[in-house]
């Protein structure tokens, strides 16, 4: 009972840990865009307030994806524990042979 | 003419009374429901009661709970800013008024068109419920946005816009959508039709709660980082946390203020772009024409 209960938490744990592997992605996207938008500020000073806009909404988009991974990892270090380990426990009650 | 009356400025003070009253009641009702805690301590919104529904049972939580505090107080804000307009402006707090209303008018007119001006009091006040509830962090309560419920709410609220604009060139043409390029794609355009709420009410939440996140363990390793280098103080100075002061609110700044405004800014720019991108109003002004050319 307590391994498996083990087995549980540990692999919730390393699952959340895997999750947020999806963080590289979001992270080279908005560097790129912010080094392109450096790019257009730099070559047309005048349009400053437009490309700071446009570039953090592309940015918030970019970083849809990661957030999808956190709130993924969220889930299984903070939900996915107690449920399963209640299942568990449901599931022993239960069992013919215990 | 630029005098006040009495009975005018009583209204004032009771408008600026009525804006600070939710956010002190959140504070207080805060303190007196909170379980003392002891280090790490992320939790989601708190259940206050349960309302016996037929269904299913209604629980009120803290989440629903500051999100009408943030409700009222946005009434009376608004009260206040629109109190004693004239023509002629004699108030300074007119001015401002006039600038909200203006800005969010030409940011709407640039993002949706001509066609769509009358969307400008929705989006402001998504905007205006949505970064006054994420800034309630600043006040230590919890933030009615970084529950799921209350962003998905928004969201599904947008979605129906949204799928009543695209409907509104026809049902025919909304089905045909679907097809597009082929209709070999129909499902996978169906999901992705379900992706956009989902997408808008996910990141929006994950945002604020990351930085809740954030906030919460960087908070407690300093706790732990003082007591490891300053532990060597006399007396009950070495219990005080000296790195806890002062450094989490740098912190703040990035993960409270500017995230959660800059949050607000995309839900509403997204809003506004889903809603005019769904509608095709030269679609919608040709069969206008065709309709009133065939009931003539």
């Amino acid at each position: 009972m307590e391994l498996a209960i083990g087995i549980i938490l540990g692999c919730c744990a390393l699952g959340a840990g895997m999750a947020m592997i999806a963080g590289i992605g979001p992270g080279i996207g908005e560097g790129n865009a912010v080094a392109k938008a450096c790019e257009a500020i730099g070559r047309q000073p005048e349009c400053k307030g437009t490309v700071t806009t446009t570039m953090l909404m592309g940015c918030a988009i970019a970083e849809t994806t990661g957030l999808y991974a956190l709130v993924i990892a969220i889930l299984l270090i903070f939900v996915a524990p107690n449920m399963l380990v209640d299942i568990l426990v449901e599931t022993i009650k239960n069992f013919p042979m215990a | 003419m630029s005098k006040t009356t009495l009975r005018f400025k009583l209204l004032d003070i009771f408008y600026v009374v009525m804006m600070i009253v939710p956010i002190v009641f959140g504070i207080v009702l805060q303190v007196l429901t909170k379980p003392a805690s002891e280090g790490v301590s992320i939790t989601g919104a708190r259940i206050f009661f349960t309302l016996k529904m037929p269904i299913q049972d209604f629980p009120v939580t803290e989440s629903q709970i500051n999100s009408a505090l943030v409700l009222v107080t946005l009434l009376f804000f608004c009260l206040y800013m629109t109190h004693g307009l004239t023509a002629h402006i004699k108030l300074r707090r007119q001015h401002f008024a006039e600038l909200i209303v203006e800005k969010v008018d030409g940011l709407v007119n640039e993002n949706m068109g001509e066609y769509f001006i009358g969307f400008s009091p929705f989006i402001i006040a998504i905007m205006a419920l949505s970064a006054l509830s994420s800034l309630l962090s600043l006040c230590g309560l919890f933030p009615p946005t970084s529950d799921i419920n209350i962003v998905g709410g928004w969201a599904i609220l947008v979605f129906v816009i949204i799928t009543y604009y695209k409907m509104k060139c026809g049902l025919l043409n909304y089905f045909k959508g679907f097809a597009e390029p082929v209709a070999l794609l129909a499902p996978i355009n169906f999901i992705s039709e379900f992706a956009t709420p989902i997408s808008m009410a996910f990141r929006h939440y994950g945002n604020v709660l990351s930085g809740t996140v954030i906030s919460v363990l960087i908070g407690t390793a300093l706790g732990g980082l003082s007591t490891m280098l300053l532990g060597w103080l006399p007396g009950f100075l070495a219990d005080i946390p000296f790195l806890q002061v002062g450094i989490p609110a740098v912190l703040s700044i990035y993960f409270d203020v500017f995230s959660g405004c800059l949050q607000a800014f995309i839900f509403a720019m997204l809003t506004m772009m889903y809603v005019s991108g769904a509608f095709d109003i030269d679609t919608y002004k040709a069969r206008k024409a065709k309709k009133l050319s065939k009931t003539k």
